[in-house]
């Protein structure tokens, strides 16, 4: 297991249940005058992932940023307990002078994490993703889906007590988003942080998350609350399952409601 | 980027051709054009090869002009570049840095440098400092800028990334701003080189005392009609500012080949 605990001021983690983050009737108005959410509550609790879909420019990304205190809110308070918080970006943002390994210990080394130790945990994190035998390539050697594991690789050397993923796979082609899909239940299912993750896939939606939040146009507001009632490990066929187009289905209309 | 194989010997090839061109409207022009007794306007290319560069004493008197000039040089692009880089991340460190010290770096770019050059060595004396102080400031520009443009061309997103994880300014500076802009940097530092040279030439012409410089041999040569140690004077300075601009070409190639598209190929 991945039991190793990160030197510094990593918290003790979170039990099972407990909520990791928390969104009380939060607004967002930039000083633009763009008014990018409306009242928005939720909770993710830990062993869970929770999907968000909306139209685009609904202020899903701006909903993370917030979360993870990039922004401030306008109205409202968002809790989340202290600890690192793994955030994936839309884009892999690594750094183009560094090697697989030395992207994946960035976060640990600013954590001021020494050397050996931060090897340590970065080689794990590249053992879980997949990218054994990459470690000394540069990031534009790297196909657009190993650059996004490198991310996801960096996003949990620290074990962050809750993920935020902003649209990680919306840029990939439809077999490598699959393919990342499944790589990420079954970190999911191993870890069982919390996650939040924003897509505006219906499909990848339902088939990552235990509870599919829909967003309404901008101003965004949440619209519908949607269960998911699939067990983790879930195997790609679940997507051709009836049941899953049933759910699925239901999203959609949701989604479809919330753009009128 | 590798070309077809046909194309590159035609592009080694080309350079060749326009050399042998040159050569031959060259000879025209000194057998051909001048009478015998106007030949030292434009010694044919032998004569400047024999006396120029193959008299061993008229071969050291130029190495040695070209060394005291190249000295100049690298002392002054040293120094450009410290305090180049010292202002460019003093700028992104407050805006008000910025607004304040780039209208002045503006100020100096413009100011024509032989207008000030007699000014230099009223203060400073007519020797090695005032050259170097030449090339300091005919080079510090284009440091200053493409250093604050590479510095300011990181992606937000991993500005993002290094304040989520609560870098402090120095962790940003070096290990996000300072990688990121290298590839900028370096090109600053090339152009910065072959002004540096330009410069280090002119402080010769101005600043004659001291160990001469090629260009203060170079204006000799020119008052004392010694057209073929001229021409060998002109052409070793033409090489010096090769060199210099091959050798950042290479520098840069090893600094960010690795990552950066722009120092992958040979320029």
């Amino acid at each position: 297991m991945i039991g190793v605990q990160p030197a510094l001021d990593v918290p003790r983690p979170l039990p099972q249940g407990a909520a990791a983050l928390s969104f009380a009737h939060v607004s967002k108005t930039f000083p633009d005058g763009t008014h990018a959410l409306d009242n928005v509550s939720l909770t993710v609790h830990r062993g869970e992932l929770v999907a968000i879909v909306g139209p685009s420019g609904c202020g899903k990304s701006t909903l993370l940023r917030l979360a993870s205190r990039l922004t401030a809110p306008s109205a409202g308070d968002i809790a989340c307990p202290e600890g690192h918080l793994g955030y994936v970006f839309q884009d892999p943002t690594l750094l183009p002078w560094r090697t697989v390994q030395h992207n994946v210990e960035l976060l640990a080394e600013l954590a001021g994490i020494d050397k050996r130790k931060r090897a340590a945990l970065a080689q794990e994190a590249i053992a879980l993703t997949g990218l054994k035998g990459f470690e000394k390539h540069r990031p534009r050697a790297l196909s657009g889906g190993m650059r996004m594991r490198v991310s996801l690789a960096r996003a949990l050397t620290l074990r962050p007590q809750i993920f935020l993923f902003d649209e990680p796979f919306g840029s990939l082609d439809e077999i490598t988003r699959e393919r990342l899909n499944v790589e990420l239940l079954a970190l999911f299912d191993r870890e069982r942080f919390a996650g939040l993750f924003v897509t505006h896939s219906v499909t990848e939606a339902t088939f990552l998350a235990s509870r599919v939040l829909v967003m309404s146009r901008r101003p965004g507001r949440i619209i519908a609350e949607i269960a998911v009632p699939f067990a983790y490990p879930r195997a790609l066929e679940l997507r051709f399952d009836a049941e899953f187009a049933a759910v699925a289905g239901e999203v959609s209309r949701r989604l479809r409601e919330g753009m009128q | 980027m590798s070309a077809p194989r046909g194309r590159s010997w035609a592009q080694l090839a080309a350079p060749f051709v326009v050399f042998v061109l040159v050569m031959g409207v060259w000879l025209f022009i000194s057998y051909v054009a001048l009478e015998p007794r106007r030949r030292f306007l434009m010694p044919p290319p032998q004569d400047v090869l024999l006396v120029g560069l193959l008299n061993p004493a008229n071969l050291m008197g130029i190495l040695a002009g070209l060394w005291s000039t190249t000295q100049v040089a690298l002392v002054g692009l040293a120094l450009a570049i410290g305090i180049g880089t010292l202002i460019a991340i003093a700028m992104i460190q407050a805006r008000w840095i910025e607004w304040s010290i780039y209208p002045w770096a503006v100020v100096l770019q413009t100011i024509p440098i032989l207008a000030i050059v007699p000014l230099i060595g009223f203060w400073f004396q007519f020797g090695f400092n005032s050259r170097v102080l030449v090339c300091v400031l005919i080079a510090l520009f284009p440091i200053v800028t493409n250093t604050l443009f590479g510095l300011k061309s990181t992606d937000q997103s991993h500005h993002d990334l290094f304040t989520l994880q609560r870098a402090s300014r120095w962790q940003r500076l070096v290990k996000l701003q300072l990688p990121g802009a290298l590839p900028a940097i370096l090109s600053g530092w090339r152009i910065a080189a072959g002004l540096s040279v330009i410069g280090a030439i002119v402080g010769d012409f101005f600043f004659r005392q001291g160990e001469p410089g090629i260009g203060r041999l170079i204006d000799d040569f020119r008052a004392r009609l010694q057209s073929e140690q001229l021409f060998a004077s002109v052409a070793l300075s033409s090489l010096l500012g090769l060199i210099v601009f091959w050798g950042f070409g290479l520098l840069g190639q090893l600094l960010v080949g690795s990552w950066h598209e722009s120092h992958r190929s040979t320029e």
